[in-house]
């Protein structure tokens, strides 16, 4: 595998809807602003990019098959090569994950990645409806399909197994919103309170309206290139600023659709599978140990398997140890509050059973930001410094490549640049992960971004 | 803990038929040149379809409800019993084989619905839940009725809970539904 850079990144406005301009324009205007970012103009990429992948999760939004590829001609890449991928809520990473694939193997030496997503296009309901569809339509949507619901379920179950506390779940949001005040291309931007958050709409119990992520249009573009593609840039004008910004390692997991079909594993099978070599210590086994004792059994519903297998890997593609001190950020699926605790137990910040109290901690909080909350710890990995989905919005197939597009300003230390904002920036940053998810945790995957040190 | 008061009409489609929108008299230069400020024009565009979906290899499942049995799937060499139909056992890959099971459960995790997908919305609030049956390895997703929506609590998760078959079938999975003992 050869090594890939990431080079340059642009997002477009996250809104509830954007009827101003079509999906390929909305696209286009990410797009511009990445070639911006290098001082490139179209035609002088075009000279140089060897293809695409493009991403976007749903034809029931945009009720127009082949989109993709109605992106590529408006930009103006025919006849090079492109496709589309798709993968629910993962759908972003994986198209990143697929860029990467294309630069690291060989078969390009330039790819873009883009994504996008156009919500607005039917009323509310029926768009929750359309995502229901991405659960068995046999067994699952017919019951009441409705993701909120889902999730809902599965933290019913994670409050059962650990005792954690909607209070905690708030912790998330209030975080997410007020971290999102300082990031111009988040679509809510709000300080809340724990109250607030509590006092919120009942969706699905425990999830009110404020622990759950809103419908976006909206579009997210990247540039990966080896280092081949840095000189054909380079040679091109870009201006690529250094140090450059490494995708370190990927990992991405899978599990069955129906969360009713996961395993509840033995204690014995988790530590032959699932265990983190951070948790490979006699206390955590015997944490673990006593969990099991009790009834816990992995991953079941309330935690997601593919989310630690992907991190995993990542880890190991990566030579990460410890990730809660070796990563210096996270931007992660949030799309519920609930499902930002289970992803802290999966990624390793701290050990399963253990996230509503993290949450509540402050390890996971962006320094210099007053929350207006009595948080124990010092903040240490900050989780979503953007925002994340709960505040900036979930256009679908952009998210991911958002994802990517905040990581990398963060480890190129141009938040502020591109913010017109310092608050979001974390210090030194020298390598973060993204971790993008799908359905009730069926495809997850994690990418790591990190500083090239000369 | 009460909902606050909603200060927002909902937004809905349907409306008015428009049949022209407003244009410059005069196509100029300047005209021409404005129209790049023209707000967009938004179209409803109504799609409705009808698909003949197939229950293919788990279609028994579906005939056992409307007969008033509860169907799962075995693996016969492992004895891996899924709730869920499934037609090939995931570890072994083989043929799984039919069996009944009784109707007679525990809540595992569950969840009020207070806003659903467009097709649910009439039925908000209701409970849905995944059920565990004794010897079985995978759960069941279903509706749990009589608990009382606005009293969620989880002291649900852990009760006994027995299936109840629908008169008449609609052949969905909620064919059958689950109710406190």
């Amino acid at each position: 595998m050869r090594s890939v850079y990431v080079v340059s990144g642009g997002v477009s406005k996250f809104a509830k809807a954007r009827p101003d301009k079509t999906f390929q324009a909305i696209v286009k205007e990410a797009y511009d602003y990445a070639l911006a970012d290098l001082g490139l103009v179209h035609p002088r990429f075009l000279e140089v990019v060897d293809g695409s992948v493009a991403s976007y999760f749903s034809d029931h939004f945009s009720r127009q098959l082949m989109a993709a590829i109605m992106v590529q001609d408006y930009l103006g890449l025919c006849p090079k090569p492109g496709h589309r991928v798709e993968g629910g809520g993962a759908t972003g990473g994986i198209c990143f994950q697929e860029a990467w694939k294309a630069v690291a193997s060989g078969y390009m030496d330039v790819c873009l990645a883009y994504g996008f997503e156009t919500m607005s296009h039917v009323a509310t309901w029926k768009g929750n409806e359309f995502i229901a569809l991405a659960s068995d339509v046999s067994f699952d949507y017919p019951v009441g399909g409705f993701y909120s619901g889902y999730y809902a379920m599965m933290v019913t179950r994670h409050m059962k197994e650990f005792g954690t506390m909607p209070e905690q779940m708030a912790h998330v949001s209030v975080k997410n919103h007020m971290n999102a005040y300082h990031n111009p291309y988040a679509q809510k931007r709000q300080r809340l309170t724990i109250q607030d958050v509590r006092d919120a709409p009942m969706v699905a119990w425990p999830l009110t309206r404020l622990d759950i992520c809103v419908m976006s249009d909206g579009a997210a573009a990247t540039i990966l290139c080896s280092e081949e593609g840095l000189r054909k840039l380079e040679t091109a004008g870009a201006q690529i600023p250094r140090p450059l910004v490494k995708v370190s390692g990927i990992g991405r997991g899978t599990d069955a659709m129906r969360m009713a079909d996961r395993p509840h594993q033995s204690y014995e099978d988790f530590l032959r599978y699932n265990l983190l070599p951070s948790e490979d210590t006699a206390e955590t086994r015997a944490y673990y140990k006593e969990l099991w004792d009790k009834g816990f059994r992995y991953p079941g519903v309330h935690s997601f398997r593919a989310g630690r297998m992907g991190s995993k890997e990542a880890y190991k593609n990566a030579g990460i140890h410890d990730p809660l001190n070796e990563l210096d950020f996270v931007e992660l699926h949030d799309a519920y509050t609930s499902s930002e605790i289970q992803t802290y137990e999966d990624m390793g910040l701290c050990r399963y059973g253990e996230g509503g109290a993290f949450a509540a901690g402050g390890k996971a909080f962006m320094p210099g930001i007053d929350y207006g909350l009595d948080l124990p710890d010092e903040p240490s990995c900050p989780v979503n410094p953007s925002g994340g989905l709960i505040a900036c919005g979930h256009p679908v197939g952009a998210t991911g490549l958002m994802q990517a597009v905040f990581a990398l300003w963060q480890v190129q230390q141009s938040i502020g640049k591109h913010f017109e904002d310092p608050a979001l920036q974390v210090t030194d940053a020298r390598r973060g992960a993204i971790h993008s998810h799908a359905g009730t945790g069926t495809y997850v995957t994690v990418s790591i971004l990190e500083r090239e040190e000369l | 803990m009460a909902d606050k008061p909603v200060k927002k009409m909902e937004e809905t489609f349907g409306g008015y038929i428009l049949h022209n929108v407003p244009f410059p008299a005069e196509l100029n230069e300047a005209a021409l040149s404005a129209l790049k400020e023209m707000g967009p024009i938004l179209i409803e565009q109504p799609y409705s379809v009808t698909y003949l979906h197939s229950f293919g290899q788990d279609s028994p499942f579906f005939a056992g409800l409307a007969n008033g049995h509860l169907l799962a799937n075995r693996d016969s060499d492992s004895g891996y019993t899924y709730a869920t139909p499934r037609g090939h056992d995931m570890y072994s890959g083989q043929e799984t084989e039919w069996i009944e099971i009784p109707a007679e459960g525990t809540v595992h995790a569950f969840t009020v619905c207070h806003f659903g997908s467009e097709e649910f919305l009439p039925e908000c609030p209701f409970v849905l839940a995944q059920i565990s049956f004794p010897g079985v390895d995978t759960l069941f997703l279903s509706r749990l009725i009589g608990v009382d929506p606005d009293q969620a609590s989880l002291d649900w998760i852990g009760m006994k809970v027995k299936g109840r078959f629908r008169r008449l079938s609609k052949f969905k999975p909620t064919d059958v539904y689950f109710y406190p003992v």
